[in-house]
């Protein structure tokens, strides 16, 4: 199991790799599309990566609901095995 | 009826990441063909390859590249040279469009997310894939880029794309539909099943323990074009304009023929009698007599059918006058940017007043026709030019003739 720090840390690294979002900007208050411009196609690549990462499943209705950074660690810290 | 001149030029080839570097090489005599080296070249029969001489993703910002084909990585650098080179012309954005021509788009990503597929399964595979992987990717790519929405366009004709889009560029600034248009193309194929498929129609040359010798146009030892990539493209627009905002004019593009074999899917018409009625349609367009041609850069891939169907076809068009060169004995073949790119080499023919030396025919084809042409063999040749010719032919029986002459 991944402590919150690690997920946050894990999931800024894929920010970075995917949509160049520089580590420090990843922070849980921050809205993907809004602030941190990461599109839908981007989204998607970034919602495998956290799945192959974390051992999560992301259900597309499930990834609608994730708008902010801290929406996607809480839902990685509910769902992981 | 208005100009229609050429003021900036953009390129990355198997010589070179620019134009100039890429000219300089190709006057040089120098080749861009290498061993394919990767992984899996070893159970080719084809192990030799024309590859970038400079990789573009050292040239890109890194997350934009990753979202990019290669051939759409391409395309930009290629239409950031051009455009640059052109003044970045200040034109309104729905006047300015963009015509990339390609032969197969973005083939690599297509192939690469099929192995995903098969290995990872549905869910794994990119949702970049169909952008990546469309025809359409490159020009959209420069449209992007460059905001234009007059039109983004591309033509697929095989090896006759780049041309072709440089022809319908001249029809789009006629026709007044823009006032500044990109146009070219670009191609990035060099994968096992390209080359596959092409090695297994015979079509390439395998002459593996001899890079650089292998591509070698109307020599009797031809066996095959060598694959090659690279994208290239021009900045178009009415004289007028041009000189209005003083503009470098690199040359003009006096006109363009389009004709179709429809004889074979593959092979030319021997003869190459509608290669040559493409050529007499561009001179036609431009308004000039056969006479007047001084150049003729050939499409020349150095298969032995192909090679002979032009010397053919120039004979028939333009007699035996033109100094004609066969610069994918460099280059190697760039299909799709094929035409773009040597229509920049016959516009810098032009300015520089040279015609580049074709490399590695030490031993002329017996066939009449091809002893009657002037071919400018090993070293370049310096001489006087008002105008010449581009030829770019592609399988589906595509012939694309381009006149340009000098500024």
């Amino acid at each position: 199991m991944a402590t919150t720090e690690e997920i946050q840390s894990g999931l800024a690294e894929i920010l970075e790799e995917v949509a160049g979002v520089l580590p420090a900007d990843a922070t849980p208050e921050k809205s993907f599309t809004e602030d941190l411009d990461v599109d839908s196609l981007s989204m998607v690549e970034i919602a495998t990566a956290v799945e192959d990462k974390f051992g999560v499943a992301i259900p597309d209705d499930e990834l609608a609901n994730i708008r902010t950074v801290g929406d996607a660690i809480s839902f990685i810290e509910k769902n992981q095995s | 009826m208005s100009d229609i001149v050429v003021t900036g030029l953009g390129a990355t080839t198997p010589l070179g990441g620019d134009v100039a570097s890429t000219w300089a090489a190709l006057l040089e005599g120098r080749s861009g063909v290498v061993p394919l080296d990767d992984e899996w070249a070893a159970q080719m029969l084809v192990r030799i390859v024309a590859r970038l001489a400079v990789e573009p993703t050292d040239h890109l910002d890194r997350v934009q590249a990753r979202r990019l084909d290669r051939c759409q990585q391409m395309a930009l650098l290629a239409a950031r040279e051009a455009w640059a080179d052109a003044g970045s012309p200040d034109v309104d954005p729905e006047r300015l469009a963009v015509v990339v021509g390609t032969g197969v788009g973005g083939a690599r990503t297509m192939l690469g997310q099929d192995d995903v597929l098969e290995e990872r399964g549905p869910g794994r595979v990119s949702p970049l894939t169909v952008p990546m992987l469309m025809p359409n990717g490159p020009a959209a790519t420069v449209g992007l880029e460059l905001h234009a929405r007059a039109g983004v366009h591309t033509p697929v004709s095989a090896c006759a794309s780049g041309s072709e889009g440089i022809s319908l560029a001249l029809d789009l600034l006629r026709a007044g539909r823009a006032d500044v248009v990109v146009a070219g193309g670009a191609e990035a194929c060099i994968h096992p099943l390209p080359m596959a498929g092409f090695a297994r129609m015979r079509a390439m040359s395998t002459r593996n323990d001899d890079p650089e010798r292998a591509s070698r146009p109307w020599d009797k030892g031809r066996d095959g074009f060598v694959l090659g990539e690279g994208a290239g493209l021009l900045v178009l627009e009415r004289a007028e304009s041009a000189k209005a905002r003083g503009a470098h004019i690199y040359a003009i593009l006096a006109g363009a023929g389009v004709t179709n074999d429809s004889f074979d899917m593959v092979l030319p018409q021997p003869e190459g009698k509608l290669a040559a009625s493409a050529i007499r349609l561009a001179l036609r367009d431009a308004g000039i007599d056969a006479a007047e041609i001084g150049h003729v850069n050939a499409h020349a891939t150095s298969t032995p059918t192909g090679d002979i169907a032009e010397a053919g076809a120039i004979l028939t068009a333009l007699g035996d006058g033109a100094a004609v060169a066969g610069t994918k004995s460099m280059t190697g073949h760039m299909l799709g940017a094929a035409g773009a790119v040597e229509s920049i080499f016959t516009i810098l023919a032009l300015r520089d007043q040279i015609v580049p030396g074709t490399q590695n025919l030490d031993d002329l084809d017996d066939d009449p026709r091809v002893h009657a042409l002037d071919i400018v063999r090993g070293a370049s040749r310096k001489t006087t030019l008002r105008a010449a010719v581009n030829d770019a032919f592609g399988f589906g029986g595509h012939n694309v003739a381009l006149v340009f002459t000098a500024a």
